[in-house]
């Protein structure tokens, strides 16, 4: 079973909330995912809204955990002040910690990403870093207190996949005890399927599921393709090779010409 | 009193940030609030003064990634 920060979790998908078509087919599609961990955010409420009261209200009835991220902060500063006003609204201190350091790209702040899960792991915070596959910087990221790791394996919302399936490889060969969550590019079930099999502990995906033209059933087909992934993984994958080998035995084989 | 309240600037009477939130008609224990960049803790509103210039967020649950 997964465990990420002492706590067992009985899924290895963890599912964004943003863009569904609507609340009820979030709620569907959150189901039929099985998963067990949802992420959220915090936004500006209107004066007199109760746009925030609803959401939560609806995320609560879910029953998974909830892990608050810091999209879209800038800075240091926006990303830890974010993260403790997460753990007063949504009384966690699960923390998805995005530094972006590009508009374009939304590619990590890698530096601002060390130095805010430093201060937020001093502080008491369970920190799930939003990283790029630098070696380097997961070394860093774990000095600085994080026991989870999320790199991507491309841009947020590209939908292109493992598109470095070498550094990928590395990383989980260089950090072999520590869970690994792929988090940010994954387009099809079978992109999930891939850096399952590779020994990645989970996936973390958004806009693949809520954008697809079915989003429960994509749900439904990304959860199946996480765990079998996994079992693949578990069970000892066939490693390729050059040659065909015959599978079916060639001793005793008749002589009829 | 002139402040910055999520990004639009307002002139209010409060002067604390509990009175702000009354006075804005923001209700409910969903929200969180920052001044000048740092949170505000929920139990210390009512004692948090404001000064001019102040820039408040008041932010709730949002779908997120």
């Amino acid at each position: 079973m997964l465990e990420l920060y002492g706590t067992e979790l009985s899924s290895r998908l963890l599912l964004g909330t943003a863009q569904y078509p609507s609340p009820a087919i979030l709620a569907d599609a959150v189901k039929a995912s099985g998963t067990s961990v949802v992420t959220v955010s915090l936004r500006r409420e209107m004066a007199g809204g109760r746009a925030g009261e609803q959401f939560w209200s609806l995320i609560r009835s879910l029953g998974a955990r909830i892990l608050p991220n810091t999209a879209g902060c800038l800075s240091v500063k926006e990303a830890v002040t974010t993260a403790k006003m997460a753990r007063e609204v949504f009384g966690t201190n699960w923390i998805k910690l995005e530094v972006i350091g590009n508009h374009d790209t939304l590619q990590p702040d890698v530096f601002g990403l060390v130095e805010a899960a430093r201060i937020l792991c001093e502080d008491g915070f369970a920190v799930f870093p939003y990283t790029t596959d630098d070696l380097i910087v997961a070394e860093r990221l774990l000095a600085a207190g994080c026991k989870v790791l999320m790199p991507w394996c491309a841009p947020i919302g590209s939908a292109l996949g493992p598109i470095n399936i070498m550094a990928l490889r590395s990383m989980r060969g260089y950090f072999p005890g520590v869970p690994l969550i792929v988090d940010a590019g994954l387009g099809r079930p079978s992109h999930a399927a891939t850096v399952m099999e590779l020994g990645f502990d989970a996936v973390l995906l958004n806009t693949a599921v809520a954008k697809a033209a079915y989003p429960v059933g994509m749900a439904r087909a990304f959860g199946k393709a996480v765990e079998a992934g996994r079992e693949a993984h578990a069970s000892g994958l066939l490693e390729p090779r050059d040659v065909a080998v015959p599978s079916t035995p060639t001793i005793g084989r008749a002589v009829l010409s | 009193m002139k402040l910055m309240v999520n990004g639009e600037a307002r002139e209010i009477a409060a002067t604390t940030l509990a009175e702000l939130l009354a006075a804005l008609d923001y209700e409910g224990d969903w929200l969180a609030t920052a001044v000048n960049g740092d949170l505000v803790h929920k139990a210390n509103r009512t004692e948090f003064q404001l000064s001019d210039g102040d820039r408040i967020e008041i932010l709730s649950p949002m779908q997120g990634g």
